[in-house]
């Protein structure tokens, strides 16, 4: 492998890293150790925490909030908020209850049209916001509230909509993957890793262009191996791998493909970075700007179906109380920057991990919600301590 | 050639520019002097499309264009760098060259033949980047001015227009983007340069064109004229 007309990246220098660091270089690493920080107080703390049947639940509980936290993503890359994408969520799981119970359309019509209801919503947003000029702030607020009134008013005097447990919509976060199926899926999605890794290093190499050291992205395959088939295991030692756990992650995945390697996705970025730049190059910000939040409200309304199939109802409650702040702070903690342009869709997993693990952990340990509300938001003031420094780095 | 002829724009009670015209030819670096106020920005903005001049208009090779919008210029092939960077600080050297003219197969973008074309461009300027796939935010001043500086030859322009673009840097890195000019010129770029600074207009210029209170007030060929007539000329203490 070590070819001679091979030009090799050299290793940064301490003081380049040292640079790296104080520019906000520091990719998930603060994230991660976070993860294992948390594992290891409450595994201590509590036998069970570290259990299959507890890891799965996590994983279970996990998926609704961290698909919405993907649409909040979508609008902090630009460096603007969504403050309506709890009351999105909820209002499109109720449309989707009432298509499929209350008038009986097929489920799947049904959340097809919950989804296209969310994509009016944020197209409607997202007008608000380039057309009139208006703060995104104030868009989304004014969305939080009445959306949620859209909501009740729909629900009626009922107030409660029960979703059959053998139905499709209830069935989605009751279904498991058998472990043939989930170690095929692994193997495959690490073959392909390290195949599309192995072509783009030849294709570098064709092109004279400069490739890291072996080792790097051998250790990449296999943390990725590793990560896979230790969840996957745990998993199967207890009910199987949930499919929403696969729907949530292919979620991120396909969404970090587009961001990165598609046009749309780098200008998404170069939006957030600097609209003016964006603008004299030609980008259409508009367009840009409106379909981050089309794509928001449609991740807000998928994640909130997904919460009415762990519930198997919808109610008043439906996207209400603490999941939109807890689907910001899952976006910031796992690394994006409130200020735009920086953040991949694997911060949506991370941070909403952290937040679950910690809520979970202090559910086990029954702490009071008041100590689990003050511990969240020490870890949110901390993400953001660390945006707020990175990004003052990068403009010194 | 590209001209200029006759230009003439009035901002209300002000008359920026009052048929005022200008030649660019390949090859040649031609600097736009003046105080401040002369109208030097308001006649760039005319060439680059941005504004458009009540009277007069541009000339390339000897045909009357229309260039109504940016992008009209810069399907003419005129390209410019604006004295704000214009850069994002997030993005990759390469993304920010490449950025709204993106090279890509099937909607999907061609990293490595972005980056490859990146770096020949860069090395045949001569500009040195130890990693360009870093976010630009950790470059210095000069390698910044350096990249928005190669990202107006993307398009492959005959113009290249630079508004102010050392004025924020220090002594060494000035030195950096007036090699940086010299090499667009090597290149047979025409290439037209908007500064304050009578030293690197001296250094890195072929001809100076000055304007004062909107009119074309002299022009001298850079090696014949001496620092007195140039000041003397903006000023307008020859008149
Ligand atoms: N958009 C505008 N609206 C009104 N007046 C303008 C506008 N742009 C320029 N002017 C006026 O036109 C005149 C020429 O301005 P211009 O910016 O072209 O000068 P300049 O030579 O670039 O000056 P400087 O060296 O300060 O950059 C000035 O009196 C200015 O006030
Ligand atoms: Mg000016």
């Amino acid at each position: 492998m070590t070819n001679a007309a091979t030009t090799v990246r050299k290793p940064y220098t301490p003081k380049e890293a040292v640079e790296r660091l104080r520019h906000g270089d520091l990719g998930a690493w603060p994230v991660v150790g976070g993860l294992i920080a948390i594992a290891i107080v409450f595994g201590s703390l509590n036998e069970h925490f570290l259990s299959p049947e507890n890891l799965t639940n996590l994983a279970l509980q996990m998926a609704a909030t961290g698909t919405i936290s993907l649409g909040i993503i979508m609008v902090l890359l630009l460096g603007e908020i969504d403050l309506s994408a709890g009351s999105v969520s909820g209002l499109c799981a109720v449309v989707m209850a009432i298509l499929s119970e209350r008038m009986h359309w097929n489920p799947l019509l049904a959340i097809l049209t919950a989804l296209v209801a969310g994509a009016l919503v944020g197209l409607l947003h997202g007008l608000m916001f380039t057309r009139i000029r208006m703060p995104s702030f104030v868009v989304t607020l004014a969305g939080l509230i009445g959306w949620q009134g859209l909501l009740l008013y729909l629900l009626g005097s009922g107030g409660i909509i029960n979703l059959p447990f053998d139905g499709f919509v209830a069935k989605l976060s009751d279904t498991w993957l058998p472990s043939w199926l989930a170690w095929t899926v692994t193997a495959a999605l690490v073959t392909v890793y390290a195949a599309s890794g192995l072509i783009g290093r030849r294709l570098r190499i064709a092109a004279d262009l400069p490739v890291t050291a072996t080792w790097w992205p051998v250790a990449k395959v296999g943390g990725l191996a590793i990560v896979l088939a230790g969840s996957v295991l745990v998993m199967s030692a207890d009910r199987g791998v949930p499919l929403l756990l696969v729907i949530f992650g292919g979620l991120v995945v396909v969404l970090d493909l587009v961001l990165r390697h598609t046009a749309f996705g780098r200008w998404m970025y170069a939006v957030g970075g600097n609209v003016e730049a964006a603008r004299r190059a030609g980008i259409g910000v508009t367009r840009i700007r409106v379909l981050a939040f089309v794509l928001s409200s449609v991740l807000a309304a998928f994640g909130g179906i997904l919460a009415a199939s762990r519930l198997s109802a919808v109610n008043q409650g439906s996207g209400g109380s603490d999941i939109l702040l807890m689907a910001i702070a899952a976006a910031v903690i796992g690394g994006t920057s409130l200020f735009g342009g920086r953040g991949r869709t694997y911060a949506a997993l991370l941070g909403i991990l952290v937040i679950q693990s910690i809520t979970n952990g202090m559910y086990l340990l029954s702490v009071d919600s008041s100590v689990r509300y003050m511990v969240t938001a020490a870890v949110l003031a901390l993400a953001v301590a660390i945006d707020s420094l990175a990004r003052r780095g990068s403009t010194t | 050639m590209i001209s200029a002829t006759d230009i003439s724009k009035r901002y209300g009670a002000v008359q920026a520019l009052q048929g005022v015209s200008l030649d660019l030819r390949p090859g040649e670096v031609v600097a736009l002097v003046g105080d401040n106020g002369a109208g030097k920005s308001t006649l760039v903005k005319v060439i680059a499309g941005a504004v458009s001049p009540d009277s007069g208009g541009l000339v390339i090779d000897d045909r009357p264009v229309h260039v109504g919008t940016p992008h009209d210029a810069q399907r003419l092939g005129i390209s410019t760098v604006y004295q704000d960077l214009a850069l994002c600080e997030n993005l990759d050297v390469v993304a920010n060259l490449f950025l709204g003219s993106e090279r890509r197969r099937l909607s999907i973008l061609s990293h490595i033949r972005m980056e490859r074309s990146a770096r020949d461009l860069l090395t045949s300027l001569d500009v040195r980047i130890r990693d360009i796939r870093v976010p630009v935010a950790m470059l210095s001043g000069g390698q910044r001015q350096s990249v928005a500086i190669a990202r107006a030859l993307i398009g492959e322009p005959r113009l290249v227009i630079l508004d102010e673009p050392t004025a924020a840097l220090g002594v060494e890195q000035t030195a950096q983007v007036l090699d940086l000019i010299r090499r667009l010129r090597e290149r047979g770029l025409a290439v037209l340069l908007i500064s304050h600074n009578l030293a690197d207009v001296r250094a890195v210029s072929d001809r100076v064109v000055v304007l004062r209170l909107g009119r074309n007030a002299g022009e001298f060929r850079t090696a014949d004229a001496s620092q007195e007539s140039i000041v003397a000329a903006i000023t307008g203490a020859a008149a």
